[in-house]
């Protein structure tokens, strides 16, 4: 095979492996429950990752300016909590919350660019807050979610299920504003070559106290749609969205470094790790492994990723 | 260059002078360029090239000097975003393109004006354009990612965006060693546009190596050495030879040859190091024990890489052309990334060669280090009153004698140099050399890239480099800077 | 150019005693919540208090020595892992000691030998898949996990007898479970100060190029951190089973990220290469009397999560300075 072929190959490889996976994983589990291929089936395997694409949207903002952010599971729980506590019954605080919320996200970018901290650590320091401003909003799990939020989430949209309308829109929405638009490719060349960037005269602060600004609203949105579903909340709600959602990044085709990442693979990669689960009930595997099976789906995805990139280095 | 009338002087500089730490880069340097002149800066290592270019562009203040650029003198204010406010753009070798976006998106990114939805197709149509008249036939999209370019296609697309029009004027461009990775037909058409552009009335400064290209394109050559402009000819009325015996020195080399330095290492002594010949390669390197081998050349054309693998070869023998005879240690010339510690001690940056030479069993003899540290500190004449200082408490020069003393302090037979000499003190020097040619007495053997001419004089044989390859070998008798430029100017045969 | 000591006025003698000296910020902070628990608590039991604190303080040490390493031993290292290594480590003690007290040492023994073999599962995850040890450690973790679920789950074997008194034995007053942290404490000091390894930890922490150029073996080193952490985590496993009267699977999750506070507030530099052993002490106490203080003053978890997220960002922006591109 000619060295241009294999190339582009592994360049084909790279691009398609998340709908490949998707793809093979819905065959699989329309094998094991051929009732499971209708809309109320594909409602009930998905549903759970509307809010998980939204956070995967937030963890592809700060993958994108090479950096990670492990806070972004407890801020979810977060807004849900106060999706849950908050906004039933006092919206106006419930608004200045989240507002407060995104401008803290957007203080710890800031502080990150200006003193050049390691996001790893910043935002570990940041679940902690997020974990502890919802232990102290629902010291014990319970709450309401509005009734608008609870059945707009509910809504039975027509022609497809919920699920594949909002992974239209999120991919839709995720595709201009980091592929298209102006701002993405700026976002995207701080995570390629920051030095490059800050000598044309960009202020590298403000683009990456924007990301984070953005992620945090992306964060909210999540936290808004997980507590429509299901209509209460507690602090650890969705504390394993952190890593799930990293690996839906990288499955999509994101990279840690270097400013890499497709928000359509993104989403396509948060669709397949909710099935994954889904998958994992299916096979009846023994509770005692379930936990085990999440990381070693975590590690064969990441597994395949290497792989594929170290072929792409030897094309 | 206008014939009837004489363009009037773009951008000057007077008496410009710059100093890092002991070094003086630029000595007092008068220098100008008119509108509508290419000029050609030529000249050795540490001649002051890349200095008095980054003054110009605005990268950094000199401590000296006067500049005025169209006629009107420039404030303390002049930085880069100024300079490019009024003109004056520079393409350097490290490339300055995200390689994860697009030509698009990069063109973009420099050039924050091109706004609306339709910006996409305007800043690829522009960076298309700006590669259309520059390198015809270039065969790239806009939409082509970065990161797939091969090195040459990359360089010309740097080349090309800087030669862009945009919001902010062009009247002078900084091209530094532009055609380095641009293959034969994109280095003429680059040759050629130069050409084209300096007819319009603008102006350019070309740093090269390649003296064949120089005398192609530009108006005048301006030849510098030891940080001071020697030369300034107009260029069809000088020839090769000429600028080439220009940038070397002449009186002083037989001066400090006559302090006769013995030949270092007997016949009889066994070969430690050999570097087979590739069929790109003049010469075979080898190196017998206790000889100090010189590796000359400009700058940054292949001696490091060679150090590197001389220095990964002692520990794994993975590089088949590679042989080695010994433990090797490594003195690094680039102090910060490759050789110091910054949290640690002086004495701790001293001795992290030195674990395997004090370990009693399992532990570490902290008096013997201590001893060690201390000897060493006497031996090279170390000034600081406390070895647990940090490493930053002392200056360049003494933080490059702990790096001396971390590989000459341990048991390695066979030192590697690369070109630790920069950027240190003239008493420090002669302490060192000293030290090398004491060392390799006792049957030491050191293998030192140097870019400075007169160290060379301290070897028993000359490695030339040029462009990655090795171009010739000297020994000591036939060592001349003429004929080691000559061989660093040749253009190598593709 | 002008030596320091020639120019060295009383603030920068002052700045350099500090900056020798990281646990300080820590230490003072350890006794300013002493101060300020006792004085809620209207002075009562300051002595319980403080043996109290050490005891717990003691299993915390022990952990966040191995985080110390792993953290010390590069930028972007951490091993997320310790928490399902003091599962398995304990399940896997009690199941050896099978209450008999004859077996405690070989109960130990394979604790540490469990959290060996973690660590050597975190280093070729880490390798082989490279991609950022934090997920390396945390995907690597859900496994182990897994591991301790199936063969801890409804585990109700007691600690053998002598095991569990000597867990609660003090020696003059100081726990001896204190006593056995600092030892360890002390072990692994003279291991960074008098070993090859401990030498190469601090070199490649701060500068991996350079330290291979010197002929240090970066790989090996890394290795090294992370079965040494993970070892420690496995010993810590044994002892908080034989402490709490057996196995529970959840006894370490609070040390996921209590131990990487622990190490940034103890003053070690979070970019690697300067391991402060004094630091882990003084951060630990710390870490335990802010809770005991904010519980003393009625305050919730919720405050005190907030209150120790806030701190860790406090301290590492304290300990930067404004970066330049």
């Amino acid at each position: 095979m000619s060295p241009i072929h294999a190339k582009r190959g592994v360049q084909i490889l790279h691009d398609i492996l998340p709908a490949l996976a998707l793809a093979m994983l819905l065959a699989a589990v329309f094998w094991r429950q051929p009732r499971a291929m209708s809309y109320f089936g594909i409602n009930l395997l998905l549903n759970l990752a509307i809010p998980l694409m939204f956070a995967t949207m937030a963890q592809m903002m700060i993958l994108a300016v090479s950096d990670l952010d492990l806070s972004i599971g407890p801020f979810v729980s977060l807004t849900a909590s106060i999706g849950a506590t908050l906004l039933p019954s006092r919206p106006e605080l419930a608004v200045l919350a989240f507002a407060l919320a995104v401008a803290a996200y957007a203080l710890a970018g800031a502080l990150i660019e200006s003193r050049q901290l390691p996001s790893i650590v910043v935002t570990l320091g940041l679940s902690f807050v997020w974990l502890g401003c919802a232990v102290l909003l629902l010291p014990t799990p319970g709450g309401l979610a509005p009734e608008w939020l609870s059945s707009a989430m509910a809504y039975r949209t027509p022609w497809l299920p919920m699920p594949i309308w909002m992974a239209l829109l999120a991919a839709v929405l995720g595709h201009f504003l980091v592929t298209r638009s102006a701002f993405g490719t700026l976002v995207r060349g701080l995570g390629g070559n920051p030095t490059a960037v800050a000598r044309v005269g960009w202020s590298l602060i403000r683009v990456r106290a924007g990301v984070y600004a953005l992620a945090g609203v992306f964060g909210v949105l999540s936290g808004l749609m997980l507590v429509g579903q299901t209509t209460s909340a507690d602090p650890n709600i969705a504390s394993r969205y952190t890593l799930v959602s990293i690996a839906a990044v990288i499955l999509g085709g994101g990279k840690f470094v270097g400013g890499y990442v497709s928000p359509v693979g993104a989403v396509i990669g948060a669709l397949t790790m909710t099935l994954a689960a889904s998958f994992l009930t299916f096979l009846n595997i023994a509770p005692d492994w379930q936990v085990g099976m999440q990381g070693l789906i975590l590690i064969m995805v990441l597994g395949l990723r290497a792989a594929i990139d170290r072929l792409e280095r030897i094309a | 260059m206008a014939i009837d009338s004489i363009p009037e002087v773009l951008f000057e500089v007077r008496d410009a002078a710059k100093s890092f730490a002991a070094v003086q880069a630029l000595r007092g340097v008068d220098f100008q360029i008119r509108r509508g002149e290419c000029i050609g800066l030529v000249g050795h290592n540490g001649a002051g090239k890349s200095t008095l270019m980054n003054v110009l562009s605005g990268t950094f203040a000199a401590d000296r000097g006067e500049l005025r650029f169209a006629g009107l003198a420039v404030g303390s204010g002049w930085d880069v975003r100024e300079a490019q406010r009024l003109g004056v753009r520079s393409v350097y070798q490290e490339l300055s393109l995200c390689a994860n976006l697009s030509l698009a998106e990069n063109m973009r990114i420099a050039q924050p004006q091109i706004k609306g939805w339709n910006w996409r197709m305007s800043a690829g149509s522009q960076l298309v354009g700006s590669l259309e008249r520059i390198f015809p036939g270039h065969g790239l999209r806009a939409d082509q990612v970065v990161g797939d370019l091969s090195i040459g296609k990359r360089q010309m697309v740097e080349i090309a965006r800087a030669f862009t029009p945009g919001a902010l004027p062009l009247e002078l461009m900084i091209l530094d060693e532009p055609t380095s990775s641009l293959d034969n037909q994109a280095a003429a058409q680059l040759l050629a546009y130069i050409r084209a552009f300096v007819a319009l009335g603008k102006s350019c400064i070309l740093i090269s190596h390649k003296l064949r290209e120089i005398f192609t394109v530009t108006d005048r050559i301006v030849v510098m050495r030891d940080g001071q402009v020697v030369e300034s000819l107009l260029t069809d009325q000088t020839s090769r030879d000429r600028v080439v015996a220009a940038m070397g020195q002449d009186e002083r080399v037989v001066e400090k040859t006559s302090h006769a330095l013995d030949q270092h290492g007997s016949a009889d002594a066994p070969m430690v190091v050999k570097v087979s010949s590739t069929k790109e390669a003049r010469a075979e390197i080898k190196a017998m024990a206790g000889e100090v081998i010189g590796l000359a050349g400009l700058a940054g054309h292949g001696q490091t890489d060679l150090l590197l693998r001389l220095q990964a070869g002692s520990a794994n023998l993975s590089d088949a052309r590679v042989w080695i005879d010994g433990a090797t240690s490594f003195v690094a010339g680039d102090r910060q990334t490759d050789g110091v510690f910054g949290l640690w001690s002086i004495a701790r940056n001293m001795n992290v060669c030195w674990l395997s030479q004090f370990r009693r069993r399992v532990f570490i003899d902290l008096k013997k280090e201590r001893d060690g540290a201390e000897h060493w500190r006497q031996r090279l004449g170390l000034v600081t009153p406390d070895l647990d200082l940090p490493i930053f408490s002392l200056s360049g020069g003494n933080q490059q004698k702990v790096l001396f003393a971390r590989a000459l302090g341990s048991s390695a037979p066979i030192i590697l140099m690369d070109d630790p000499m920069r950027g240190v003190d003239v008493g420090t020097k002669h302490d060192v050399y000293a030290l090398i040619a004491d060392e390799a007495s006792r049957g030491r053997t050191f293998v030192w890239y140097t870019t400075e001419f007169d160290e060379l004089f301290h070897c028993d044989r000359v490695y030339v480099f040029n462009n990655g390859k090795v171009v010739g070998e000297l020994s000591r008798a036939e060592l001349s800077e003429e004929r080691v430029l000559s061989m660093s100017f040749d253009e190598v045969a593709a | 150019m002008k030596t320091s000591s020639a120019a060295l006025s009383n603030f920068a003698k002052w700045q350099r005693w500090r900056a020798g000296r990281p646990w300080l910020g820590s230490c003072i902070a350890a006794v300013l919540a002493w101060a300020a628990t006792v004085f809620t608590g209207q002075g009562h039991g300051s002595g319980e208090l403080l043996t109290v604190a050490l005891t717990f303080s003691a299993f915390t040490v022990l952990v966040s020595l191995g985080q110390m390493l792993v953290i010390s031993v590069g930028p972007g290292n951490a091993d997320l892992s310790i928490p399902s290594s003091i599962a398995l480590s304990g399940a896997v003690a009690m199941l050896v000691m099978d209450g008999n007290n004859a077996m405690i040492l070989p109960g130990i023994l394979a604790a540490v030998l469990v959290g060996t073999m973690v660590g050597v599962f975190n280093f070729s995850l880490i390798r082989v898949l490279s991609i950022p040890p934090i997920i390396a450690t945390l995907a690597g973790s859900l496994i182990v996990m897994s591991v301790a679920i199936s063969i801890g789950r409804g585990l109700k074997i007691k600690p053998p007898p002598v095991f569990s008194d000597l867990m609660a034995m003090r020696l003059l007053g100081i726990p001896l479970l204190a006593v056995l942290a600092l030892a360890v404490s002390v072990g692994i000091a003279i291991m960074l100060e008098r070993t090859a390894l401990g030498r190469s930890i601090e070199a490649v922490g701060q500068n991996d190029r350079a330290a291979g150029l010197a002929g240090l073996k970066v790989e090996a080193t890394r290795f090294w951190a992370y079965v040494i952490c993970a070892a420690l985590a496995g010993l810590t496993g044994a002892l908080i089973s034989g402490f709490s009267g057996g196995n529970s699977l959840d006894q370490g999750q609070e040390y996921i990220l209590l131990t990487i506070a622990v190490v940034v507030i103890g003053g070690t530099v979070v970019s690697g290469g300067a391991p402060s052993v004094p630091g882990i002490w003084s951060a630990s106490m710390f870490m335990f009397l802010l809770v005991a203080m904010l519980n003393a003053a009625g305050a919730g978890p919720g405050l005190r999560m907030l209150l120790t997220g806030l701190i860790i960002i406090a301290v590492i922006v304290a300990a930067s300075s404004p970066g330049k591109r």
